[in-house]
């Protein structure tokens, strides 16, 4: 190592705590303006590849950006519920194939996400281990959920109740796991999916129970047989007791929370977004990456604020280097008085001076570097985070 | 070994001249050089080591006429022939004693750092007692560690002349003497020269001569 390096690194070396301050002053304010650039463009090609895989979105009247997310991302706040009727109405259509999905419910903390099989070739998730969705009361699991919980085929897996001490609400489903889907690293790895009519029965729009004994019915309305509240409600779907389980009130009125819509052309999805163009129809369409596009550039405004603050802020701490630096070359005089006494040039001080100070604006722009790798990477959880 | 002639010094703001007619130091000789505040002392030695340059006048070192060198080649003289003692010793207080001693050879790229150096620097420390603390910082050492280490450092690149700036000031009488004794021995040992600016006249009979630089010498 030569002398002006050595004798550099020696003295950062033996002031430790100020260079690693230092270091800090040079990295954070590279880092935030460029941690900020890295997440934020990690997030919007998530959002944007996420958001331009589904062509169409259809939902009840609300938050558009809420609805996007809950059919994109699924474990969101669900978006307003519409019904079955809407499921109906788009496949009469003949203009489009449509996916429900219902959002209300989760297994020890991941989203249960009723649907039909549609949605698994629609987003091409293949079962690594185990078969797909065939029977009610089962559930195919994401690779996330399954390595969280430890879950394979064969495993049972509990819905959580909707509330703990609402001893009217929904019971808990056991479900039983009949596969495990392949890693796709997207949002389908960390949700729980079910036939729609499993998500119904968790909801109590369906349900399965012993025969009814005489002394059990209270009375009857209409087509509906009241019974006391010492009816055996099934907890799981068995092969034994799957006859039993049936559904009450309109199927046009079970609930989903949004349809994703599949259209044959373009044709067909510009007169599909024609029909829901009345304000008075109950439900809206949405292009997903319109309305990704549009939060974008929201997020693109309040990052430009940001990155201005930032500025200043990485101005003042780089001012403050500055000032450090050379407060600590005046305290040195006499050390590099010193050394020039004993022979040693002028610029062998100057290059070890430039040494101590590419010595910490290079391990600034390194550790600045290393953490927008690391927001970069924590982007995807950032997203789940921040905005979903 | 040094020939002085008609030795004129001034700084560049003036106020101070320093004007030496003559002095001539034999090569193993030991000087001491007296005087009082503002005589011009530290300068003096200063011209000597060449770094700085007289207004008029020659200074000779062995067979090199220093006024006649710019300052790289006084500096590259310097370093390889002068060796400084300091009165605060000023050893870089970011460097082990090891790499206090071996300062000159990381500075200076005339003077290579070598094993040689290296096992030459062992051998300084193991001479001077402080073998055993080369591993630690300036301020884990003793006044007196802290003077032989700068002595090691001043003796590693083995000079033929030894400047000494008030090595004893601010030490008690025991401390001098012990001290003066180093610096006196090792001058000895390698048959070097020795220039001393002492104010401490009890000092004076151990030293072969002394010098004093009158009143106006520096004025």
């Amino acid at each position: 190592m030569s002398g002006p390096l050595h004798l550099a690194w020696r003295y950062l070396a033996a002031r430790r705590g100020r260079s690693t301050l230092l270091v800090l002053c040079v990295a954070i304010p590279l880092f935030l303006p460029l941690g900020l650039s890295v997440a934020v463009e990690r997030m919007g090609r998530e959002l944007g590849t996420r958001a331009t895989s589904v062509p169409l979105v259809v939902g009840a009247k609300g938050s558009p950006l809420d609805l996007v997310l809950g059919a994109l991302y699924l474990d969101t706040h669900p978006p307003a519920a519409t019904t079955m009727a809407q499921v109906e109405r788009l496949r009469e259509s003949g203009l489009a194939e449509a996916i429900p999905l219902h959002l209300a419910f989760r297994a020890r903390g991941f989203r249960i996400v009723g649907t039909t099989l549609d949605y698994f070739r629609f987003r091409s998730l293949s079962v690594s281990a185990g078969r797909p969705l065939g029977l009610l009361g089962e559930c195919v699991v994401g690779a996330e959920v399954a390595s969280s919980l430890g879950l394979a085929p064969g495993g049972r897996l509990l819905s959580s109740p909707g509330s703990l001490f609402d001893l009217a609400g929904t019971y808990p489903l056991r479900m039983q796991v009949c596969g495990v889907l392949a890693r796709s690293h997207s949002a389908d790895d960390r949700a729980v999916f079910v036939d729609i009519r499993t998500a119904w029965i968790i909801a109590g729009l369906a349900h399965g129970h012993a025969a009814l004994r005489p002394q059990e019915i209270l009375g009857q309305e209409g087509q509906r047989t009241v019974a006391n509240a010492s009816v055996v409600q099934f907890e799981e779907v068995t092969p034994q007791n799957i006859g039993s389980f049936h559904f009450h009130g309109e199927p046009g009125a079970l609930p989903v929370h949004a349809l994703i819509a599949v259209p044959r052309d373009a044709k067909s999805a510009t007169i599909l977004k024609g029909r829901y163009l009345d304000p008075r129809d109950p439900c809206q369409i949405l292009v997903p990456s319109e309305v990704m596009r549009d939060l974008l550039d929201t997020v693109a405004k309040v990052r430009r604020l940001v990155a201005a603050g930032f500025a200043l802020v990485g101005a003042a701490a780089l001012l403050a280097v500055a000032l450090i630096f050379t407060l600590g070359f005046r305290l040195r005089r006499r050390e590099f008085e010193t050394l020039r006494k004993l022979g040693c040039a002028r610029h062998t001080i100057a290059a070890m001076v430039a040494w101590e100070i590419a010595f910490v604006l290079g391990a600034g722009i390194a550790v600045a570097l290393l953490l927008a790798t690391g927001a970069g990477a924590l982007a995807p959880a950032l997203l789940r985070a921040l905005i979903l | 070994m040094i020939r002085i002639e008609g030795l004129e010094f001034s700084y560049a703001g003036g106020g101070f001249r320093l004007s030496l007619p003559e002095l001539s130091v034999e090569g193993g000789e030991t000087v001491a050089i007296v005087g009082p505040s503002g005589s011009g002392k530290t300068t003096l030695l200063h011209l000597i080591a060449g770094i700085e340059r007289p207004v008029a006048g020659r200074i000779r070192v062995g067979e090199t006429d220093l006024t006649a060198l710019g300052e790289a080649r006084r500096r590259d003289f310097r370093i390889r022939n002068i060796g400084l003692v300091f009165q605060e010793f000023e050893l870089l207080d970011y460097l082990d004693a090891e790499g206090n001693i071996l300062l000159p050879y990381r500075i200076h790229p005339a003077l290579a750092l070598t094993a040689a150096v290296r096992a030459r620097a062992a051998a300084l420390a193991e001479d001077l007692g402080v073998r055993g603390l080369c591993d630690r910082t300036p301020d884990r050492l003793s006044h007196g560690e802290r003077q032989r280490v700068a002595l090691c450092r001043a003796l590693l690149p083995e000079p033929r002349l030894l400047l000494a700036d008030e090595p004893t000031g601010n030490l008690d009488p025991a401390a001098k003497a012990q001290v003066l004794d180093l610096l006196l021995s090792q001058a000895r040992e390698r048959n070097a020269t020795l220039l001393m600016v002492t104010h401490d006249h009890a000092l004076l009979g151990r030293f072969g001569r002394v010098v004093t630089l009158p009143t106006g010498a520096g004025r």
